[in-house]
Formats: structure tokens, C-alpha cells, sequence
């Protein structure tokens, strides 16, 4: 019930969020925003790199390539399972913005057949 | 404890009394060796309630003499020996202590440290990890010795492991139980009435012989019932009179009883021909395997039954159970499609089929359902055969089906047949029909997997995918087993190599007590030097630093062993743990000068581990950082562990 409410409470700020939003993540700060990553804790659960794990991520991938910035951010914020969610309060939007850089930053993963461990 | 003689009594006390007094002549009073009988009885009555004296922790920690106890007969110990050595226990890895001084004694001396031999131990939950890690590999129980209080204490998580994961190890623990003749002071503090109260509920049995002939009783019962499915730890306790007095001939013959293995149970036929029929005519059946199979040769009797029925086989941690590299191999994710699931020792058969999520919904987390309405399920294993009702390791209630008790190797064969029986004409050409798209959707996922495991590959700290495929580049041309894995490599291992024997992987601990890794690889290279073959194990660090006195014992022993740490550089479950609960509360959780949660950091200042292990006499490096040098230092690192030395490398990793 409290956690009913809590949820809508959650979507209604990242509604209003989206109302007035500007694009001002694309001027994020990578390089500090691979410091609010680790301070955050984002690096727990899915690596340093964004990389995920089965084991804490559910599998889910930050990084190459990561969602949609309103995707991205309505996630974090609201979560839909098994994420615990960040507010405001505890992660600036300015921090989760250079976060974001940060994962966009991250380089493109090669194809594993011409890494020649994983191709064996 | 009675005696079954009064003369017993009498030449008991006598002994006791002496060894008091001569323990005390090393520091206390240089002639009391030379005192009367009567003098050192009266030493020897002080109140047990007064703390040692500078007399009784001499009687404890001074260099005891060896009294001529065995001058009517030959020591109780001796005897034991005799009746050990009728089993085939080839180790006993152990930490000494005095409580079990008669027995260690007679093994050395009397049994010729063969079979058992005596392994040095640091702490008794290495002893019990070591024993546990070896029947992985070997299928066969060790037993070890303990000091019946705190050495028993030490154990118990190891015992709690070895329980849960349907384990046999033979504990046998002393104790000095007649508190008239007893020494005071220390060795008292260290008996208890009924030591085996504080492990018997996660026991399958206990006992405490109280005579010669009761001992080879017990003890070839306790072989036995550790030893036939459902496997089990089991405990006996060790009279220090019983192991030190004479056996003296009361006209009563002593004879060894001799073991004869059981036959495990089987799922009853009936039983197994309705499961048959369930799996012939499902649509789609899914396989889900968890402490089932112990032996390679189990293994491809699995193989049979999934090809048979061309049913996807769900690994769970318990054992490999199934060949990583067969098409039918598949992820949990199989279960939310299948029409009837057959669950083979599922540890969790309720966590199998439906999901927990810890997100603080329905008041702690939310609980769904996996599986489609009308599933059926099956369920065939050991556990039924043993609940207990303390730990709760039995999980949640699961509702199945049709539930057969027996052992899952065991009913392999009558359920293989009855699913040839069951299957007609019409049956087997559909069921055969799935062979292509099984075989597609498999190499689909193994090229996902693959494509995953090179994200972050040239990352630094080193991805867990890159330090498991690197290992595995340099051992790949040998008999080798990857035997334990401890903390969590986002289990990368059994998702990329190529495994089929059931030693190539050989489970969890079974009740995820943190500090069973290092031992349990210990023993299983142990079991796998005897076979010739190469170990490694992927080490957590936090779990090395539990009871790292365990690398020591590798080194004296020449077990070799490569050890290559998986250092995130913290207790990683309880980093998350903390931060998930901070983030239910909206708070901000506090580091410190950590990079995680104060309380769950490793670091500040980093534990060298390769420095421990160097100390231990290991060949070890570290720390590794940089991904590009970790391949030639597990070449090194492969030569040094094939000349017959452990060898450690410190390699800090990706949190999972
Ligand atoms: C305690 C573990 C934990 C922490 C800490 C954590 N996450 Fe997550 N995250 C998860 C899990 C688990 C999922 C998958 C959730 C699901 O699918 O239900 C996830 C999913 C996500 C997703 C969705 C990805 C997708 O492809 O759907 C984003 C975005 C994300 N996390 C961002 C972050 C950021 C940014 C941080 C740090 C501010 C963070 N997470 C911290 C556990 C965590």
C-alpha cells in the first residue's frame, strides 16, 4: 500500500520532469561523470564499464549504447523491478546527467569472433 | 559416563592425575613429577569452577609426558585405528587438539599415518571445507577430528555446508566426559555434556560410544549412513577415556562389523511410469537439475533422458549435472515456457518456479508465479528422505504433482526405460521433429553469451568473462577441473567452457557459508592430485580471509592448486544489500573513504594476497590490474602449479 503510493508519487515527478525538460545532458560531463557512477553506486550492480552482470543486473546492459535518455532517466528514478530506485534527493539530476555522458562515452564492444579467446 | 569396569575407574584416575602433575613439572615445581599418588589426586580436586591455574594450563599447554597407559592392555585408541582402517578413508585432515590426543596418537604411531593420513590443518572449518571440496571430486567421505567444544564450534559451518549440500563427512570430536576424573581447568572447559547437541540439527546422525566395542559400532554405522543417499555429515563424540584406557580382555571378544554398501533408493515405478507418460506426451517439457548427479557417468545418463525427450536442461548450482556444451543446455528462462518441469534435487523447488524480487513490494519483496497455469510438476530426489526442522533450509513449501523420494542417479535408468516404453511411433517423430530448432536455438544463445562476455573485455579492473576464458586459455590442453568458484563470477564459467565431467565444475557450497571456497578447492585438488589431474579455482577474497591458514596446509602437503582471485575488493553481496536498503529509505548511503557501503569494503588497506599466500609457501603475483598481463602470468603461474606447488595469483576483478 505505502509502497503503492510511494511508486505513483515517483512517476508523477518523473512525469513532471519530462514536461520540462532540456536536452542539457548532451553537454554531460563524461570524465566526472565516471566518478558519480562509482560515488552512486552504479558500478555495484552493473560494472565499471556498464558492462552488467547476470548476477545483479538481471543481464541488463548500461553501456555500449545506452537507452534513450528519457528511458535511461525515467529508469533510474522510478525503476520497474528489480533496480532500486534513485530519487532526486539522494542523486542530482546534474550528477545523473554526467552519468549518462559517461555511458555514452563508454567504446563500442567488438565482435567476440575476432577477440581470439572467446572466438575458440 | 560409566565405565562398564570399576578397575577402569581406578587405573583411569591414576593417569589422569599423572598427566596433570607431569604438565605441571615443566613450569610449577620441577619434583612434583615425583609426588605420591595421593598428593596429585588432591592437585587434581580443586573446585572446576576456579579459573586454570598456572598447573591445569601447563596440564593444557606444556609438553605433556607420555604416561605408561597402555601397560594392562593395548590404548582404546589402537583399536579405533583398527576399525577405521576397514573403510577406504584415505585423509583426515585435521587441527589437533588434546581432547583427541589418544586417537592422534594411535593414527600416527600405531596406524602409520596411512589411510587416514593426517592432514595439518589451521582451523577446523578448513578440515570440514577440505572434506566436502574432496567428495565433490572423488565420491568418497573424509573424516576429520575436532576438540569437542571449541574445535566442534570452529566446524560447524563447514558441517552446515556440508548439510545442505547433501555432503558425507565423518566428524568425530573429543571430549572428556567423566567430570569426576577429569583434568580441571582447561580440558574441562572444553567438554560438554552432549557435544553433538550443537550440530545436530544439521546432522543425519550422531552418537557417543561408550565403549570399545560400542565405537565399532558406531563408527562403521556412521560410514554407512553418511554414505548412502540422501549423504550426510555425521558426528561422533570421542571419550578421551575411552580413547586411553586399555582394553583390557573381560572374556568378551571384540569384532569389527563389516560395512557392505546400501543401494540407494529409488522412485518407486509406478511413480516413474506416470512421470514417463507426463514427459512423453508434453508439449514442452523442460528438465531442471540441481544436487542431482555426482558422476560423470550420471551425467550421460542425463543426456539420454533430455535427448530422448528433447527436453531443455536447466542447470542450477548444486552440481554441472549436464554437459555445458550439448544443445539442450539452456538458461533458467526455458521454465516460464514449459508444460511439465521435471525437478531433479532441486534445492528450491518454489524459487525454480516462481521469482522473489527484493523491492520492497508486498512488504519486502514481490513474489510471481514462472510458470503457466497447469503446469505440471515433478519432482524426484533425495531431500524427501531427510527434513529436519531447525534450519530452514528446506525452503519454501512447493506443491508438486507427482513427487517420487529417491536417489536421482539411481532412478535414471528405470525412468529412461519407461520413457522408451511410453514413447509411440507418433510421439517419437514429433518429439524428433524439435531436434533442428533445438540445435539452432542453442548455438543462438551461445553466440549471445560470447557476445557479452566481450563487453568491457580490455576493462581495468579485469571483467569477470576475460579472467575465467584467460584461465582457461592456459589450461585448456590439460585434464584440468575448475573446482570451486567462490564469491561470483557471474557464473561465466559454466556459461563459456566447454565442461562434461562432473568434476570440470563441481558446485556451491550448498548452504552459502562464506569461507568454504578456499578449503573446499583445497580438497578437491586434493582428490583431482591423485588422479593426476590440474585444479583451479576462482577465489573470492572475501571468502579467502575467513581461514586463509588453509594455503599453509596446501603447501606442507604438496596439494597443487591454482588459485586465481576473483579480488573485488569487498563482501559484494552485502555492498549491494547495503545500497539497495539506502536507497529504499531515500538515503544517501555512506561510504566513507570507501568505494562502497562503511562495513563492506575490502581496501584501505588492500589485502595483498599474493604477499599472504608467498608467506604460506605459494608461488603468488599480484596485483594484476591490467588485463593485457594476466594471461602470461597464469602461464607462469601453470607451470609452477604442474611442477607440484600451489600457486596464487591476485588478480583484481569487476565487482560480478
Ligand atoms: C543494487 C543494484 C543496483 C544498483 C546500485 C543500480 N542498479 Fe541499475 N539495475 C539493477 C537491476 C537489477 C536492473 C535490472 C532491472 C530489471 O530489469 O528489473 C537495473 C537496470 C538498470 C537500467 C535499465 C537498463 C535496461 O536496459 O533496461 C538502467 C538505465 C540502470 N539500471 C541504471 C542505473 C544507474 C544509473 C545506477 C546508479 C545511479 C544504477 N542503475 C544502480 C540494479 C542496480
Amino acid at each position: 500500500m505505502h509502497r503503492q503510493i510511494v511508486r505513483v508519487a515517483l512517476a508523477a515527478a518523473v512525469a513532471g520532469a519530462f514536461l520540462g525538460f532540456n536536452p542539457a545532458f548532451a553537454a554531460g560531463d563524461a570524465a566526472r561523470g565516471k566518478l558519480q557512477f562509482v560515488k552512486h553506486g552504479c558500478w555495484q550492480c552493473h560494472g565499471f564499464r556498464g558492462q552488467g552482470s547476470v548476477a545483479s543486473s538481471g543481464g541488463k546492459v548500461l553501456a555500449p549504447d545506452p537507452l534513450p535518455w528519457e528511458a535511461f532517466s525515467a529508469f533510474v528514478r522510478s525503476t520497474n523491478r528489480a533496480m532500486p530506485p534513485f530519487s532526486e534527493k539522494i542523486l542530482p539530476n546534474r550528477d545523473l546527467e554526467d552519468i549518462y555522458a559517461y555511458l555514452q562515452s563508454v567504446p563500442k564492444t567488438a565482435d567476440y569472433k575476432s577477440i581470439p579467446l572467446l572466438a575458440q | 559416563m560409566a565405565r562398564g569396569d570399576s578397575g577402569l575407574k581406578v587405573d583411569r584416575r591414576k593417569f589422569l592425575t599423572g598427566v596433570a602433575v607431569a604438565g605441571a613439572a615443566g613450569t610449577v615445581a620441577p619434583h612434583a613429577a615425583d609426588a605420591t599418588p595421593a598428593a596429585s589426586a588432591a592437585a587434581a580436586r580443586l573446585p572446576s569452577a576456579l579459573p586454570p591455574t598456572a598447573q591445569t594450563i601447563a596440564a593444557e599447554t606444556g609438553t605433556p609426558d607420555i604416561p605408561p597407559y597402555s601397560q594392562h592392555g593395548r590404548p582404546g585408541s589402537d583399536f579405533m585405528v583398527d576399525v577405521i582402517k576397514t573403510l577406504d578413508i584415505k585423509y583426515l585432515p585435521a587441527n589437533p587438539a588434546s581432547s583427541f590426543r589418544g586417537i592422534h596418537e594411535s593414527l600416527i604411531d600405531y596406524g602409520g599415518n596411512k589411510q587416514p593420513e593426517f592432514l595439518t590443518c589451521m582451523h577446523e572449518e578448513s578440515a570440514v571445507g577440505m572434506a566436502h571440496g574432496y567428495f565433490k571430486v572423488a565420491g568418497k567421505p573424509l573424516m576429520t577430528l575436532v576438540h569437542g567444544t571449541v574445535g566442534l564450534q570452529h566446524a560447524s559451518m563447514g558441517i552446515y555446508n556440508a548439510f545442505c549440500d547433501r555432503v558425507p563427512v565423518i566428524i568425530m570430536g573429543g571430549t572428556d566426559l567423566d567430570a569426576a576424573y577429569r583434568p580441571p581447568g582447561v580440558p574441562t572447559v572444553h567438554s560438554a555434556q552432549d557435544i553433538n547437541a550443537m550440530v545436530r540439527d544439521y546432522t543425519k546422525w550422531d552418537d557417543t560410544p561408550v565403549s570399545a566395542q560400542h565405537f565399532a559400532q558406531s563408527f562403521v554405522r556412521a560410514y554407512k549412513i553418511a554414505t548412502t543417499p540422501p549423504y550426510g555429515p555425521v558426528m561422533l563424540a570421542l571419550d578421551a577415556g575411552l580413547q586411553q584406557e586399555p582394553i583390557e580382555d573381560h572374556g568378551q571378544k571384540l569384532y569389527i562389523p563389516k560395512y557392505v554398501k546400501g543401494a540407494p533408493p529409488q522412485g518407486e515405478m509406478g511413480a516413474v511410469r506416470e512421470a514417463a507418460r507426463l514427459l512423453v506426451n508434453a508439449e514442452r517439457p523442460v528438465i531442471v537439475a540441481d544436487r542431482a548427479i555426482n558422476t560423470t557417468q550420471g551425467i550421460k545418463l542425463l543426456v539420454q533422458l533430455a535427448e530422448l525427450l528433447q527436453a531443455p536442461v536447466v542447470r542450477q548450482r548444486g552440481r554441472l549435472n549436464f554437459p555445458t556444451t550439448h544443445y539442450l543446455s539452456r538458461p533458467a528462462g526455458v521454465i516460464r515456457q514449459a508444460d511439465v518441469i521435471l525437478g531433479l534435487e532441486l534445492s528450491d523447488y518454489w524459487a525454480t518456479v516462481n521469482g522473489f524480487v527484493d523491492n520492497n513490494e508486498h512488504g519486502v519483496g514481490m513474489n510471481e508465479s514462472h510458470i503457466k497455469p497447469g503446469t505440471k510438476l515433478i519432482s524426484l530426489g533425495n531431500h524427501d528422505l531427510m527434513t529436519k526442522s531447525n534450519y530452514q533450509e528446506f525452503q519454501r513449501f512447493q506443491s508438486v504433482d507427482l513427487q517420487m523420494a529417491g536417489d536421482v542417479e539411481a532412478t535414471l535408468p528405470s525412468l529412461i526405460e519407461a520413457v522408451k516404453s511410453a514413447l509411440t511411433s507418433d510421439r517419437k517423430a514429433a518429439i524428433e521433429r524439435k531436434i533442428e530448432a533445438n540445435k539452432k536455438a542453442w548455438q543462438k544463445g551461445r553466440d549471445n553469451t560470447h557476445q557479452l562476455a566481450a563487453i568491457a573485455w580490455d576493462a581495468s579492473p579485469i571483467s569477470t568473462a576475460r579472467l575465467v576464458m584467460e584461465t582457461y586459455n592456459q589450461v585448456k590442453d590439460l585434464d584440468w577441473s575448475m573446482a570451486v568458484e567462490s564469491g561470483n563470477t557471474s557464473n561465466w564459467a559454466r556459461r563459456l567452457l566447454p565442461m562434461d565431467k562432473h568434476y570440470h565444475w563441481t558446485g556451491s557450497s550448498g548452504g552459502y557459508g562464506v569461507g568454504w571456497g578456499s578449503p573446499a578447492a583445497v580438497g578437491a585438488a586434493l582428490a583431482n592430485r591423485d588422479e593426476g589431474r590440474f585444479t583451479v579455482n576462482f577465489q573470492g577474497d572475501g571468502d579467502l580471509m575467513y581461514a586463509p591458514g588453509v594455503l599453509w596446509t596446501a603447501a606442507r602437503h604438496k596439494i597443487p592448486l591454482l588459485t586465481v582471485m576473483h579480488n573485488n575488493r569487498g563482501y559484494h553481496q552485502e555492498v549491494m544489500h547495503v545500497q539497495r536498503l539506502a536507497n529504499f529509505r531515500n538515503r544517501v548511503a555512506y561510504l566513507g573513504n570507501d568505494m562502497a557501503p562503511i562495513g563492506t569494503s575490502i581496501q584501505n588497506p588492500d589485502v595483498e594476497y599474493h604477499k599472504l599466500a608467498e608467506s604460506m609457501g605459494w608461488w603468488a603475483k599480484g596485483p594484476i590490474k591490467d588485463p593485457a598481463e594476466l594471461g602470461p602470468a597464469l602461464k607462469e603461474a601453470v607451470v609452477v602449479v604442474k611442477s607440484g606447488q600451489p600457486a596464487l595469483l591476485n588478480v583484481w576483478t569487476q565487482p560480478r
